[in-house]
């Protein structure tokens, strides 16, 4: 392990790195999360920014040397911390960063690894994920999209929903049947490229009216075996061991998937409060909307003494007990901190992105609807429920 | 100020919580407390309840030196901070005991802001106390106290003492023409008058003084700023019982959710079931992060130390509401009986989640901070 007067020197140079580096703002604004980025000069910016944070050793910094990393030991959550605390652009290629990376350095072949961490890390292959389709989505081991060999190849058939990324991305996390008779043990995972005949990509679009993700098409689209993830039928193992990932046990590589700290949103809410004048008055002199802020607040302050917590073996309550609430409770507060927000703003929260006398360029109104995809994503509000009362609380299984 | 990692739970701390934990789980405290409190049943037929606790257990205590452990070193304690403290309140609150321990707790961390190193000393010697500090109206200003002081003699009624016929002494506050002072006064030179309460495992009362002779902790005009500056560790220490005791809540709603069978289930296979304990669960997370954040901080980081202790006492104050109404109506008629442990646990929930204020009072005194 560093010592701590290593980690705080290399603190101090990330801060410094950060402040000395800080991007230009783009022209069109950056949509508030990574997952959202759909435009072509997003892309480019984005890219640029992630590649210049990698060289710079904030992105992979515990990873071995050998698979594109820098090599340390106990310096990435630095990293991370100080890259959400300077409010810099958030990293675009937060899937592969999350999800594959974590993924292939537990379950890859050492071909795998060394083919595919470089150029995730510097966001010169973008990915997306191919888990949830139309039929499947809480209920994920009952996905259709077939994969049948074909000599050294196999050959995808079905199609795939709610794909970030899936416009801009050169390579999909894909799960696929290979046996319809074992339903947990006749799931395969893949890497899979996007760029062939076979794969289709349409937007789609969300009701805040962006873009940002995508309905995927596969037509005997092909990927050879050796881009096949552990053993044939052990796809749903190594897809739990993703979405533990994304469900954030495992920020090993330095995925930032957004720019703002929930502290940070909290204290613009506040801000709002304190500068909107309603009826003859501040809302924050309003008793009843204040009481609701700093119900917000003290939740978000719980969210953070979580995290310190959860590192304490003492004191966690078991290893996965906080972890596994961090991304429940932070997207439901998120939500309620946006509605707080369309509250005070009342008849203004009409003024949408684009209107001239919108607060804020409408990003309350914009804000408030993308937090469902916080609270619908990567396993809904409800399923997380079910994991913690079964993996956590001993809870019979759901299924 | 930089934050400690580990909230200054030191392997210290850590073993005392260990062996608190042990303790109330081998003493089966409501076990014991259950005798005391049959035949009581009816509040409209019964008698007032005195204030039960296991005497012996209390002995045992004192000899383990919990009831010093936030007693300065130079007043004979043992001379640990807040943290050593809330660790031990946290398990009185999950054993749901009767125990002086909870008021000598609080009174220790009067005195530590009023240096009073004599009342310490009684402290040390093995005596328990109690705060006196509210007025009939219950309001929760620090200026509130219904008792008067006259050339150090105090006269009036004390309200909601807590533990009151458990102590061997009271810290009163009594007000004098230029504000509040504070005075220790012992058990035999008041009238004590229990109130019929609804919680099982506290007794409260009323403290009548006439005219009693009290040692002087703190001056007039003193009294509040002392009590200001010990409020966030009262607060603290009142969460962390709420905490223990929800925690309790959860694991045993779990535990009868897993166990009682209906529609040939266990009914935690039920989402409409398997959700609301999930959600006490969170509850729980948030206001036991708080606290102990809140007695870091009262430790270390002196500045946030109100900050940090409405935060914990305003999340454990919806917390133990919340989770008291999910544990009685998930165990069904079961958990609505007297001869569950379940109501007991929703009663001391009740009492205390008012206790200097509730969440919505506390969210407002830190609205001014924002």
């Amino acid at each position: 392990m560093s010592t701590d007067q290593e980690k705080s020197e290399f603190r101090d140079y990330c801060r410094r790195w950060l402040e000395e580096n800080r991007p230009p703002p783009t022209e069109l604004p950056l949509p508030q999360a990574a997952y959202e980025v759909t435009y072509e000069s997003h892309r480019n910016y984005l890219c640029d920014w992630q590649a210049k944070c990698y060289e710079a050793q904030l992105i992979a910094t515990d990873v071995p040397a050998q698979y594109g990393g820098h090599g340390h030991d106990g310096f990435q959550s630095i990293a991370s911390s100080e890259v959400l605390r300077a409010k810099v652009p958030y990293f675009i290629n937060w899937i592969g960063l999350g999800m594959t990376a974590p993924t292939l350095l537990i379950h890859g072949t050492e071909e795998q690894k060394e083919r595919f961490l470089p150029p995730i890390f510097s966001a010169e292959e973008i990915w997306c994920q191919g888990f949830s389709e139309p039929g499947a989505g809480s209920d994920l081991v009952s996905l259709q999209t077939s994969a049948v060999r074909d000599g050294d190849e196999w050959v995808i058939n079905g199609s795939k929903v709610w794909t970030s990324l899936g416009a801009l991305a050169s390579w999909m996390l894909l799960l696929a049947r290979t046996d319809k008779n074992d339903k947990y043990n006749g799931i395969t995972y893949f890497l899979a490229p996007m760029d062939q005949e076979g794969v289709t990509v349409r937007p789609i679009h969300k009701m805040t009216g962006e873009s940002g993700f995508n309905e995927v098409f596969l037509e005997d689209a092909r990927v050879p075996d050796h881009l096949r993830v552990d053993e044939i039928g052990a796809g749903w193992k190594v897809a739990m061991s993703t979405l533990t990932s994304e469900r954030g046990a495992a920020q090993g590589v330095g995925a930032v998937a957004s720019s703002e700290s929930p502290m940070a949103a909290v204290n613009q809410l506040i801000q709002l409060a304190k500068d909107t004048r309603r009826n003859g008055r501040r809302v924050w002199d309003d008793p009843v909307w204040r009481d609701r802020i700093v119900k917000i607040y003290e939740r978000t302050e719980a969210m953070i003494q979580n995290g310190r917590r959860s590192r304490v073996e003492a004191l966690n309550g078991g290893a996965m007990r906080l972890p596994l609430q961090g991304k429940l409770v932070g997207s439901e507060v998120r939500q309620e901190l946006g509605e707080i927000a369309l509250g005070i703003l009342g008849m203004r929260s009409s003024l949408y992105v684009g209107d001239e006398h919108a607060e804020a360029d409408g990003r309350w109104p914009l804000s408030y609807m993308n937090s469902y995809t916080g609270t619908i994503s990567g396993g809904s509000s409800e399923i997380q429920r079910n994991i913690l009362g079964e993996r956590v609380l001993g809870l019979p299984k759901t299924k | 100020m930089a934050q400690n990692t580990d909230f200054g739970f030191d392997d210290d701390v850590r073993m005392l919580k260990e062996s608190a934990s042990r303790f109330f789980l081998e003493k089966e405290t409501l076990t014991k407390l259950r005798p005391h409190i049959t035949g009581t049943e009816d509040p409209h037929i019964g008698e007032v309840r005195a204030g039960w606790y296991a005497t012996e257990d209390w002995q045992e205590m004192v000899e383990l030196g919990w009831p010093i452990v936030a007693v300065p070193a130079d007043a004979g304690g043992i001379g640990m901070g807040l943290v050593a403290a809330v660790a031990l309140q946290e398990e009185i609150g999950r054993a749901a005991s009767p125990t002086p321990l909870t008021g000598t707790l609080q009174a220790t961390f009067v005195l530590r802001e009023a240096q009073a190193t004599s009342e310490l000393q009684l402290i040390a010697s093995g005596q328990s106390m109690a705060l006196a500090i509210h007025g009939e109206d219950g309001s929760l200003e620090l200026d509130s106290t219904d008792v008067t002081v006259s050339n150090g003699r105090l006269s009036g009624t004390s309200w909601y003492v807590q533990d009151a016929q458990k102590v061997d002494g009271y810290v009163v506050a009594a007000a004098a023409g230029n504000g509040i002072g504070l005075y220790h006064v012992p058990r035999d030179a008041v009238e004590v008058l229990p109130d019929r309460i609804v919680d099982l495992t506290r007794d409260q009362a009323r403290v009548v003084l006439d005219n009693v002779e009290a040692t002087e902790v703190a001056p007039p005009g003193e009294g509040e700023t002392v009590l200001a500056q010990a409020m966030p560790a009262l607060l603290t220490l009142l969460a962390a019982d709420i905490v223990g005791a929800a925690e309790w809540q959860v694991q045993e709603t779990a535990e009868y959710a897993r166990v009682r069978t209906q529609f040939d289930r266990p009914i935690g296979f039920f989402q409409a079931v398997k959700h609301p304990i999930v959600n006490m669960m969170i509850a729980v997370d948030e206001a036991r992060s708080l606290v102990y954040n809140a007695a870091s901080a009262w430790d270390s980081d002196p500045d946030d130390a109100l900050r940090t202790a409405l935060l914990a006492q305003s999340s454990a104050s919806d917390c133990a509401s919340f989770c008291s109404n999910r544990s009685t109506q998930l165990h069904g008629g079961i958990g609505f009986t007297w001869e569950s442990d379940v109501q007991i646990y929703h009663k001391r929930q009740m009492h205390s989640q008012f206790l200097y204020g509730d969440a919505t009072w506390h969210r407002e005194k830190l609205a001014a901070l924002l």
